[in-house]
């Protein structure tokens, strides 16, 4: 490891936590914005006194805000994310398992797609303005206007109504076989699959055809290397930066875009868990959930950076 | 014009579009039945009575689906407006004034945009009252960053032209720059980029309904009626597929208009007419 790549990678990393702690400022100031009382905003019109004024303790508001945020931020930092407000349980236990069944969910998604979107955008340039090319383009433009719970339902009324190959809700325990486990996420990982497949396979498709450009590819195929050679051994390497760009940042979308999918499939993750405590007004559950989503896209996209920075070999070889 | 020349894909785009819009508008008239009324058994087959069938109370479909037209297209207009007047025009001021104003706003976007906007969202709606205004302003609030980047980084480019230095040297103060320089040169890639952001805010005003966080009953929006009618998807009954695929024949229609409008429009600069 040498010098500039390595204060280019700090250099990112601590912009990343930074920005980190900015978030956490906008996410608690985010609950904070209303012009009146949160307790009662919480309670509703109907609220007995005595009830808003144990919320109001419960929420520490007799004390000014930024004390209220500096409380919270140590909790944080130490594990310590706060007792939900419905519930009276510890968020951090509440959470944990949750997080890894969203991490379970969108990992296998990403075992499924990355592969593919660069296999389907290799041959997409392959054969490009060709059928297959057309068809690609054709898919990118439906799965950007579908809405997941339109092919969620879809996949459900067919494979799991029709047909009852899958199960339509997806329950997940502690000490289920792997095996068992997957036959009862396959439904919501092709949904997510679908979801980011076409975005990783153009920008894929971008990144290579740019490339092609170069003048080196010329040389190659005035040297007579068959076109997939030229595609494998002198463009994709030369394209892998932006490509990493592109699968970090659908990652990142896969982590966050599952909410939706688990509320469609009942899985349960850390997005079902998100939802009905905001329905239920449960302030420092959102919160808690609300930052470690941010945190993990944030990650992503710091990961993203960093992979950029390391496979530029103009940066690796320093003059 | 000349319908001749519009594309095929374009066409059928704009006629679907032109319709879901006026079903919207004349919501009111067009509609068999009222918006509540129960009309029959719970999700009864489509009939020549109920060309849709019934929903999950026994309410006519189809006059719901007319209702959540409007309903949705109404609010995700509002929304993209709010988001389009407001991101634009501090996107066109940050450029032309520049200094701080451009380094606060361009970072304070650049922090919004770290946060995904559906988390942010469903942040935001857990304190605030669930109403239809609220929707229209947090929703045309978060979406105005991207619109911000985008006219930023157009009216840089424009900003540097000579007949802005012109107007410049003229006297003429920023208001001026703004509306009377930069807007109409800018106008193209705005327009095409007004079709997607509509349809990310119908796709986006859809999730937060099918959530149960959106669009309160008892109106009607697409995605709230895809939540009500989903108990049936496992006894094999597809009512909550319609609102779901009404959603997906706008978004797809929208998003073909607009491709070609940006079609058109890039072809325009390339001088080929």
């Amino acid at each position: 490891m040498n010098s500039p790549v390595a204060k280019l990678i700090a250099q990112r990393i601590a912009l990343g936590i930074l920005l980190l702690l900015a978030v956490s400022v906008l996410i608690f100031a985010g609950t904070q914005i209303l012009p009146g009382d949160v307790a009662q905003s919480i309670l509703g019109q109907s609220a007995t006194p005595t009830a808003l004024e144990n919320l109001r303790r419960d929420l520490g508001l007799d004390q000014p805000a930024y004390v209220r945020y500096f409380t919270w931020l140590g909790g944080v930092l130490t594990g310590d994310l706060g007792t939900a407000l419905t519930t009276r349980q510890d968020i951090a236990t509440t959470l944990m398992p949750r997080l890894w069944n969203t991490l379970f969910l969108a990992f296998w998604a990403a075992v499924v797609s990355v592969p593919l979107a660069i296999i389907l955008g290799l041959l997409a340039v392959r054969y490009r303005n060709g059928p297959i090319d057309k068809l690609i383009s054709g898919f990118a433009l439906a799965s950007t206007s579908l809405p997941e719970f339109f092919i969620g339902y879809l996949l459900i009324l067919f494979f799991a109504v029709k047909h009852q190959w899958f199960p339509s809700i997806s329950t997940i325990y502690d000490g289920m076989p792997l095996l068992t486990k997957l036959h009862a996420i396959v439904l919501p990982v092709t949904v997510l699959v679908l979801v980011v497949l076409a975005h990783m396979m153009r920008m894929t498709r971008a990144a290579i055809l740019n490339v092609m450009q170069s003048a080196y590819i010329e040389t190659a195929e005035l040297k007579g290397v068959g076109q997939f050679d030229i595609i494998r051994k002198h463009a994709l390497p030369n394209a892998v930066a932006p490509i990493i760009n592109v699968v970090m940042l659908n990652l990142a979308f896969l982590v966050v875009g599952v909410v939706v999918v688990e509320v469609i499939f009942v899985y349960p993750g850390m997005g079902q868990y998100l939802v009905d405590h905001v329905a239920k007004r449960d302030v420092p559950v959102v919160q808690a959930v609300g930052l470690i989503f941010a945190t993990v896209y944030i990650g992503l996209n710091i990961v993203a950076d960093v992979a950029g920075i390391l496979t530029n070999p103009r940066l690796r070889h320093p003059k | 014009m000349n319908l001749k020349h519009i594309p095929p894909g374009a066409l059928i785009g704009l006629v679907i579009t032109g319709l879901f819009l006026f079903v919207a508008v004349f919501a009111q008239w067009i509609a068999p039945h009222g918006l509540g009324e129960i009309v029959g058994g719970v999700w009864e087959p489509g009939s020549s009575k109920y060309l849709l069938g019934t929903d999950n109370l026994g309410r006519d479909l189809l006059s719901r689906m007319i209702y959540g037209a409007q309903t949705t297209i109404l609010i995700a207009a509002a929304a993209t407006a709010l988001s389009f007047s407001l991101g634009s025009i501090m996107g066109f001021a940050a450029a032309v004034t520049g200094g701080w104003f451009d380094t606060l706003a361009s970072r304070f976007v650049d922090l919004m945009m770290a946060i995904p906007t559906l988390i942010f969202a469903l942040v935001v709606l857990s304190v605030l009252p669930s109403t239809i205004l609220t929707l229209i302003l947090v929703m045309g609030l978060l979406d105005s960053t991207r619109v911000f980047r985008l006219s930023r980084a157009v009216a840089v480019d424009i900003n540097v032209m000579d007949y802005v230095e012109a107007a410049k040297l003229r006297g003429e103060g920023t208001p001026w720059i703004i509306f009377r320089e930069i807007l109409p040169n800018a106008l193209s890639p705005l327009v095409s980029e007004l079709g997607l952001r509509f349809i990310y805010a119908v796709l986006f005003l859809s999730a937060l309904s099918f959530l149960g966080l959106g669009v309160q009953p008892p109106a009607a929006d697409w995605g709230g009626m895809v939540k009500e009618n989903k108990d049936g998807i496992v006894f094999g009954i597809p009512a909550a597929l319609i609102p779901a695929g009404a959603i997906a024949a706008l978004a797809i229609s929208v998003n073909l208009v607009a491709d070609w409008i940006l079609n058109r429009t890039t072809s325009l600069k390339g001088g080929r007419g």
